[in-house]
């Protein structure tokens, strides 16, 4: 088929429709063209996040300039993150750069990196409480109710995505609760991600290097732009199936 | 036997009908918690409900939200704490008379949502400053 079939679109958003929003909401034809769109509207009050989205992330790297930190510090400021310890290293790092350099002719790329939201997440394998979590749209969270903070799920985490918070804090965001004692890791910013809004990061690159949508979308941007180039999963020989991809490296 | 049985009725019917402790001592001498009620008669459920059951509310709600993803529950700390934060010091914590502490102090009961979350109202997070 040439042209994407707009009757396959409209059954594909009523199939996300049923699961997401339930029979009452299906009749308004509006409602069913905005489910899975990347800037999609906010899930209605009392809807449970939805199976058939999966939340995902492409980031460009051939955009992301080095030097650059424009989205991490717009992660710490939506999700209230302003600890400074003595020891710099114990400081919660929710996304962080990394920077790649060819040996052989000097070229650099640069990378944010923070969890990668595995579909198949060893954090949650590990998880000796049930505090590391997947929700059913592929977000991967930690329930910092139940977190004893064993940081078994630091170990486990092939990314070294997550944090372990060591000190009291006072200043936290009323969106982002987090305490002493608890792991925690980037949540894809998931308060902003419900009410339709998209990551802080993502909003905030300057280079518009990262693209946030529904992968299980195929008309979204990012399931468009995941099929047209060739994107990498880091470490994908682990088979994780990763919800963040890359671009360029 | 008899006699036993009217005054154990009239002992359970005692305690039935007396009011809850934290309402004891109108003019007596059980002292009262003094907490400043903002915004009275706004509650997602009534008073008596509130005070036996709002732990139990917030504890399924935070369930459903976090794991599930539901949002807009009519049991919400944040929406307590917006309501119910001092007119004075913008916070549910604080001192005696604070929403939050106030009758947890009075109850002598462990008040820990606040190790993480947020106690002031319509709070801005700075985050670290590059």
């Amino acid at each position: 088929m040439s042209a994407p079939n707009p009757r396959r679109a409209f059954f594909a958003a009523a199939g996300a429709g049923v699961a997401g929003l339930g029979f009452t909401a299906i009749a308004p034809g509006l409602h069913l063209m905005a489910v899975g769109e990347a800037n999609a509207a906010a899930r209605p009050a009392g809807t449970a996040a939805s199976p058939a989205i999966r939340w995902g992330l492409l980031i460009d790297a051939t955009k992301c300039a080095p030097g650059c930190t424009k989205c991490i510090d717009a992660c710490h400021e939506e999700n209230g993150v302003s600890e400074q310890l003595p020891d710099p290293r114990q400081n919660s790092q929710w996304i962080r750069k990394i920077e790649l350099v060819d040996r052989r002719n000097g070229r650099v790329t640069t990378l944010p990196m923070m969890c990668q939201h595995c579909a198949k997440p060893p954090c949650v394998d590990v998880c000796p409480t049930g505090a590391s979590m997947k929700r059913a749209d592929g977000i991967v969270l930690v329930d910092r109710h139940t977190c004893i903070g064993c940081r078994y799920c630091m170990m486990a985490c092939p990314y070294k995505a997550r944090s372990f918070v060591h000190t009291n804090l006072t200043e936290q965001s009323p969106e982002t609760p987090r305490g002493k004692g608890c792991v925690e890791s980037c949540t894809l910013c998931v308060h902003r991600v419900d009410k339709g809004q998209q990551p802080a990061c993502v909003e905030k690159c300057p280079e518009g290097a990262m693209t946030f949508g529904d992968l299980n979308d195929p008309v979204s941007a990012i399931s468009k732009r995941i099929a047209a180039a060739n994107t990498t999963q880091v470490l994908s020989d682990l088979k994780l199936d990763l919800g963040v991809r890359y671009q360029g490296i | 036997m008899k006699l036993l049985r009217i005054l154990a009725t009239l002992l359970f019917a005692a305690i039935a009908v007396s009011p809850a402790p934290t309402l004891a001592g109108e003019g007596g001498r059980t002292p009262k918690p003094v907490v400043t009620i903002e915004n009275p008669g706004k509650c997602a459920a009534p008073a008596e409900e509130m005070r036996r059951n709002h732990m139990e509310m917030l504890k399924h709600q935070r369930d459903r939200t976090l794991r599930a993803g539901i949002r807009g529950e009519p049991a919400s700390l944040n929406a307590c704490i917006e309501c119910h934060a001092s007119k004075k010091t913008g916070s549910v914590l604080g001192d005696g008379q604070a929403f939050c502490q106030g009758c947890h102090e009075y109850a002598s009961v462990k008040l820990d949502c606040f190790e993480c979350h947020q106690p002031k109202a319509k709070f801005k997070a700075a985050g670290l400053k590059p």
